[in-house]
């Protein structure tokens, strides 16, 4: 099967194929490692250096644990690719980018012109996360910005 | 009241673009029903018994006058001209065409008003006290707060696909008027010894099949690291909630597993870190929005004085007005519960003629309760008789409220797809029974509360007398509650012992209130009474 990956980042894409979190942490020589929703994503601290590639896995588009790793990730300096995987669907890809992925392969393809409609879905947003968009707080008071 | 900016009628706007998308495609074929079903949910639309429904948000439960007439509207134009206003300070449509949809959210967007969020696993909408501005015993006026969590809640990427539904109710006095701690999260605005302004928390409240009374997780918050609070407690839920079964999903479960010390701790953890991302709007932002609901126009000076020459007059005003917090105003709530009525249904030449009363004597606002009746905040003393007058020429003006008729119901098994026996026909007969005003203003408060199923929308845990519909091998059944509360002395009912017919059932609350009246003492209500004496002269009575 030919996977359809929408990347939105600059240097080479990882070759080596991702592990799960337990045998990442038994080979010190792993760079791509692949998070399931009943993970803590917190375990991977310790290694960000070395990690070039974290996958989160989206068995159901419905569980949305992976949002809040991948956010918590991204909070705590993880800059590395951060890919959603499985169950990604079109109305969900805008929120997954605002939490801090940056590549997507998702179960069924999605075009890269539907990606880009689905991340323009909303023209301002009210939270400030890891995604670098200013909240409508900050365009509110633009003095107040820390 | 809070005003919307060019910002907040963008999100809005774009929201009603993205759904009537998303409505064509289901309507062309594109997207299949389960495929459209989530993104339906998103907008407060649900397909029950026989129909759409539409939930439409009134955040914290304030409206103005033009917002109350466009809802009157929509009950004429695209439903059957009545409209049902919820336990969840919403408005509910039974009739809706799903193609009508769209039109409906572009109608609500013109006057500030949608439908994000009223359903689905996410952060619904945000209810608070319904005497909120009004209230004497208030130490700041919770709304500004609520809009803030508003704000904050409205499509945020990390928390629209949660265990389960999660609701949050904020107050900002001692006396709880919107059932805060049976709430995934309540907050109550207090004051500390320093006189700052801050959140006390609690987490994990909730009814339906698995009713708990939320502990509290944190005794202060300062007002301005609310957000980050949130944050922290939503994502610890979100990470450690239950998935695997949807009745154990609520973050009550994860808070009783856990237990509240490590669910707090994990919290605090979490809040310590997001306090350093400074995420949290400036203090300039919640000085913006409260200075939208700092003066709603109130005078001073007037006069206390009023005429209760007329005994129906005076009737109502001991039993639905209350005392505001400045001198010559009351605030006046409309009961949406006629005898043989349906609970929270109002026409929409009811809905409309509330709107106009809003205009012209309560500086253009009022509130949805959250026992389904509707609030004019801000009436002057001096024109009570004739805002009463104009209610009771639209059967507006039943002096009820508290009383064993101002029954809270859900919709039951003649709307809802999960309910298990009717709801509404049980609570018409019930004020059927107890018509007669003399005979419940001898009652006194009783708050009588119905579910249709196990989930529990009618409150029925919470009511001092509750009760709860079953399906007993195809037969609709009933089983009874009492002691429960939902005020500062929140309480769960204790089921009385076999269940009934509906016709049963209410003979079973007669004698109950039989024996309330033989065995209280002075001035204590149902409740009181209850406490005191316990279950055992009660289920003699019923079952003996």
């Amino acid at each position: 099967m030919v996977e359809t990956v929408l990347r939105y980042r600059t240097d080479e894409p990882v070759g080596d194929p991702a592990v799960t979190v337990d045998a990442f942490a038994a080979q010190s020589n792993a760079t791509a490692v692949r998070i399931e929703p009943g993970d803590d994503a917190l375990a991977l601290l310790p290694h960000l250096e070395r990690i070039a590639l974290i996958e989160v896995n989206f068995p159901s588009f419905a569980d949305g644990r992976g949002y809040s790793a991948a956010r918590s990730l991204r909070e705590r300096g993880y800059t590395g690719e951060l890919r959603a995987v499985g169950d990604v669907l079109i109305d969900q890809l805008s929120h997954m980018r605002r939490c801090g992925f940056d590549s997507f392969a998702p179960d069924k393809p999605i075009s890269a012109e539907a990606a880009e409609a689905a991340f323009a879905t909303w023209p301002e947003v009210y939270q400030q996360t890891v995604d670098g968009r200013a909240p409508i707080w900050a365009a509110r008071h633009p003095a107040a910005k820390a | 009241m809070y005003q919307y900016d060019q910002h907040d009628q963008a999100m809005v706007d774009a929201r009603v673009a993205e759904f009537r998308g998303q409505v064509a495609r289901r309507l062309s074929g594109e997207l299949t029903e389960d495929q459209f079903k989530p993104l339906r949910l998103k907008n407060g639309l649900y397909l029950q018994l026989h129909a759409y429904m539409l939930r439409v948000a009134v955040p914290y439960g304030t409206l103005n006058s033009a917002q109350m007439r466009v809802l009157g509207d929509i009950a004429d134009k695209y439903d059957r001209g009545y409209g049902h206003f919820t336990t969840r300070q919403n408005i509910q449509y039974n009739w809706i065409k799903l193609a009508d949809a769209p039109d409906i959210l572009a109608d609500l967007a013109k006057v500030q008003l949608h439908a994000i969020q009223t359903s689905g696993n996410c952060i619904r909408n945000t209810t608070a006290d319904h005497f909120a501005g009004a209230a004497a015993d208030e130490v700041a006026d919770p709304r500004p707060y609520a809009e803030l969590l508003r704000q904050w809640s409205t499509f945020h990427p990390e928390f629209d696909y949660l265990p389960r539904k999660f609701k949050v109710a904020i107050i900002a006095s001692e006396t709880d008027r919107a059932a805060m701690r049976l709430h995934d999260i309540g907050i109550q605005i207090v004051k500390n010894e320093a006189g700052e302004i801050g959140c006390k928390f609690f987490a994990g409240g909730g009814m339906g099949r698995t009713p708990m009374i939320a502990p509290c997780i944190a005794e202060f918050v300062p007002a301005l690291q609310m957000i980050s609070f949130l944050e922290a407690a939503l994502r610890v839920y979100n990470r450690h909630g239950r998935r695997d079964n949807k009745y154990k999903a609520r973050i009550k479960i994860l808070v009783h597993e856990i237990g509240v010390a490590e669910y707090s701790r994990q919290v605090q953890e979490e809040f310590a870190h997001i306090l350093t991302l400074g995420l949290e709007p400036p203090p300039a932002e919640l000085e913006r929005i409260k200075g939208m609901f700092a003066d709603p126009g109130l005078e001073s000076g007037l006069s206390d004085d009023l005429d209760r020459s007329d005994p129906d007059f005076a009737l109502w005003v001991d039993q639905n007005v209350h005392t505001h917090k400045q001198a010559g105003y009351a605030i006046v709530t409309i009961s949406l519960k006629p005898v043989g009525g349906i609970p929270g249904d109002a026409t929409a030449y009811q809905i409309r003629l509330m709107a106009d009363l809003a205009r012209d004597y309560s500086l253009d606002e009022l509130r949805v309760s959250h026992a389904q009746n509707i609030v004019l905040p801000h009436v002057k003393k001096a024109d009570l008789y004739r805002v009463w007058q104009a209610l009771d020429a639209a059967g507006l003006a039943t002096p009820n409220l508290d009383l064993i008729t101002d029954i809270i119901a859900c919709p039951g098994l003649d709307y809802c797809a999960l309910a298990n026996a009717r709801s509404l026909p049980l609570a018409q007969k019930i004020t059927d029974r107890f018509a007669d005003i003399g005979r419940q203003r001898e009652l006194g408060e009783l708050k009588l509360k119905i579910s249709g199923c196990i989930n529990a929308c009618g409150h029925h845990h919470a009511g001092h007398i509750g009760i709860l519909g079953v399906d007993r091998k195809g037969v609709e059944n009933y089983q009874l509650l009492l002691g429960g509360a939902e005020s500062a002395d929140t309480s769960l009912g204790t089921i009385t012992g076999p269940g009934f017919s509906e016709d049963g059932v209410v003979d079973a609350i007669e004698k109950v209130t039989d024996v309330y009246l033989a065995r209280r003492e002075g001035a204590e209500r149902f409740l009181d009474t209850y406490r005191r004496i316990g279950m055992a002269p009660f289920k003699e009575a019923i079952y003996g």
